[in-house]
């Protein structure tokens, strides 16, 4: 019974996934007929134009898209764990603002020197932002034991941060900064074969890292005392569980900038299709899940406005902040119920 | 020490290298059931976390088996030890058995997946605290009470040898609470497990317990049997009671008496006159009462309630001083009442017909 219900929702999320690959490959603003697309995803593809549409601009951005997501959804499920908060997310912590400004910081500095900023950098940028914020929303953490107010505080540390890296990118003169400016809004665009390469490395591997956490990650879900009890190292388990949530969303940040909710929204929906909270399926299914939201806001965000493209977060944002909401008004019931 | 399962040797505990309590030391045997008393705030939950490795001890050790607690792995500990805390647990979306099953984690693999076995013994613990109902329920949408024993399969199915319970019986109702330690104590007997647990529960932490550990503020104030702790006034002692009264022997409890001089004379006797003791007290009127046999049911309520009590020691005909002394009270009160049913009495009871007959005279019998 159970079982058919997780091995449907899988499918089901499996066939999204292709369903969304497809579509970002055939829509934008140039139509490119699926028949085409195949034909050029198995070489045989005879338009120069479209071949060169599919494979160097929308091939490896849908890809990024389905990365990225996928480890943002997965990053923001290792938060929610970690602080026992289901509104926790890199974005809400401000953790994804602090890996922003450190890039840009990078970027801006690096451009001024003129040196060229490879993508692993990013990553590392990306990644001490992520830690530093992290640090701090751990600090609050320990002053505060009010879960809301520990949210509170991670929103307005990523205004600060998102203040800081508007000052920087508005005052530093160059050509490059129109680029700047769209990544530090949250875009998929602009993402070769190398970077999806490397991002698929990274991700992928912090990813079987978590899923290798799984079982201490059901034990902590009863809370920390019965879970030491169990036999978890939780100093080990909580240093783990901060380091690959904070190498995931560094890398989305380094590639997408901040992507506002996916964090939230995707593990919540996954939780509400598979019904239930065990990691080992919860950990596919929200990477799963994260490439299908991303898929799909990424095709929404072009194709919208066309030719015009409206930023990722904008997209996420409508998606993302009303079950955000839903979840709220759920917590309130539950306590008053 | 070794005939002892678990020990401590100067335990001292304490928050943030603070020592809250010093010098602890308790020993136990397999199969035994120890119980922490003494009150709000003195230290029982801070021992129980040391214990369980929850907090650093401040010095000393404890000793499972010999082997320091502290020194043990983690899944070494987690296979002899298992608990049941206070710690609210707020799982979301898993059912009662899926709970339960998470006793199982240090004996499954990399992925914790339970084999056929773990879930056979998921089962067999869920049936020994008959929660086997609530299978299938959601586990946060059940009561208090049914959590607890949940949680006290969780602990079972781990299979321990020695199980800390934290206030385990807080949210049960009696019933629960007599079936809760009922398990504890057949898993003792049966089993051969080892019980630490903290209770508020004087009277049942005195029928169940092998030891009892009294926590006083900062120390440990008496370590032993039931019957070497349960001495007469010891409980109000501990507790640092001001109101009221505990009575060691017979477990019990009584609310303040009302001190003044008696206005009402109690004849009472054979357990008939606790009740109207403890209306009268409820009223707020003082009475006395007599003429009461040591040994007699009515003795415990009488002596905390009454402002004063006639008694004659057990097995002894009533002497003519403790008549007369009823008399003057009687001459003082402008009640009477007596609770026991005189004609179908015997002949011991001739002075007591006698108080009666005198009260009766007086017009002051109701």
């Amino acid at each position: 019974m159970k079982n058919k219900r997780y091995a449907l929702s899988f499918f089901i999320l499996g066939c999204l996934v292709l369903l969304f690959l497809a579509l970002n490959l055939c829509a934008g603003s140039v139509a490119v007929p699926l028949r085409e697309v195949f034909d050029i995803l198995l070489g045989r593809g005879t338009d120069e134009v479209f071949r060169d549409i599919i494979m160097t601009i929308r091939f490896p951005r849908a890809l990024a898209a389905a990365i990225l997501g996928g480890g943002l959804a997965l990053s923001g499920y290792l938060l929610q764990t970690f602080f026992h908060n289901p509104i926790a997310g890199p974005f809400t912590l401000g953790i994804s603002s602090g890996a922003k400004l450190v890039v840009a910081l990078v970027m801006v500095c690096s451009l001024g020197w003129s040196l060229r900023v490879s993508s692993l950098m990013m990553i590392g940028a990306a990644f001490v932002g992520a830690m530093i914020s992290m640090g701090f929303v751990l600090l609050m953490s320990r002053v505060m034991d009010n879960m809301s107010m520990l949210i509170v505080s991670g929103v307005m540390i990523g205004y600060i941060c998102s203040a800081v890296t508007d000052f920087i990118v508005t005052f530093a003169d160059d050509s490059n900064i129109v680029n700047l400016h769209n990544w530090s809004k949250g875009s998929f665009s602009g993402i070769t074969w190398e970077n999806v390469a490397l991002m698929g490395v990274v991700i992928f591997v912090t990813s079987f890292f978590v899923f290798l956490l799984s079982k201490p990650i059901s034990a902590y879900q009863m809370g920390e005392s019965y879970a030491r009890n169990m036999g978890v190292n939780i100093q080990l388990f909580r240093t783990l569980l901060v380091l690959l949530s904070s190498i995931l969303s560094a890398c989305v940040t380094a590639y997408a900038g901040p992507v506002s909710f996916v964090g939230i929204a995707v593990p919540h929906l996954v939780k509400s299709l598979l019904k239930t909270t065990k990691p080992l399926l919860m950990i596919p299914g929200c990477f799963l899940g994260g490439a299908v939201f991303c898929l799909l806001c990424d095709l929404l965000a072009r194709v919208l406005l066309a030719p015009t493209e409206l930023s990722i977060s904008t997209v996420t944002a409508v998606f993302g902040a009303p079950i955000v909401i839903l979840i709220m008004i759920r917590k309130r019931k539950e306590k008053a119920g | 020490m070794k005939e002892f399962y678990f020990y401590t040797e100067a335990l001292t505990v304490g928050y943030h290298g603070v020592p809250l309590i010093k010098n602890i030391e308790i020993c136990l045997k397999k199969g035994e059931i120890l119980t922490l008393i003494g009150p709000n705030g003195a230290g029982k939950t801070t021992i129980l976390k040391s214990i369980i490795r929850q907090l650093e001890p401040i010095g000393g050790v404890a000793r499972l088996e010999g082997q320091e607690i502290g020194k043990l792995s983690g899944n070494e500990l987690s296979k002899k030890l298992s608990v049941v805390l206070t710690e609210r647990v707020r799982p979301e979306l898993m059912t009662c058995e899926d709970v339960v099953a998470t006793g199982r984690y240090p004996y499954t693999g990399r992925f914790g997946l339970l084999s056929r076995e773990d879930w056979s013994l998921v089962r067999e613990a869920m049936e020994l605290v008959h929660v086997e109902e609530l299978r299938q329920r959601d586990f946060t949408k059940i009561s208090d009470g049914q959590k607890q024993r949940v949680m006290l399969a969780r602990a079972i199915c781990q299979e321990p040898d020695i199980i800390v319970l934290d206030e385990p019986t807080s949210f049960l109702d009696i019933r629960y609470k007599l079936e809760f330690l009922s398990i504890l104590q057949r898993m003792s007997r049966e089993k051969n497990l080892s019980v630490i647990m903290s209770l508020h529960e004087l009277e049942l932490a005195g029928r169940i317990s092998h030891k009892l550990l009294c926590v006083k503020g900062d120390k440990v104030d008496r370590f032993g049997t039931p019957e070497e702790i349960f001495t007469p006034g010891y409980i109000s002692d501990l507790y640092g009671m001001t109101a009221g009264s505990y009575d060691e022997t017979t477990g019990n409890l009584e609310l303040e008496p009302v001190k003044r001089a008696p206005e009402v004379f109690v004849i009472a006797g054979n357990g008939s006159g606790t009740a109207l003791f403890r209306k009268l007290q409820r009223e707020g009127t003082s009475f006395a009462a007599g003429i009461l046999w040591e040994n007699d049911l009515d003795c415990p309520a009488a002596r905390a309630l009454a402002s004063e009590v006639i008694l004659e020691k057990a097995f002894c005909p009533i002497g003519a001083d403790k008549v007369r002394r009823a008399k003057e009270l009687i001459d003082g009160c402008q009640r009477v009442i007596c609770t026991l049913e005189l004609e179908e009495a015997g002949e011991w009871a001739r002075e007591l017909k006698d108080l009666a007959r005198y009260a009766r005279e007086k017009r002051t019998l109701f």
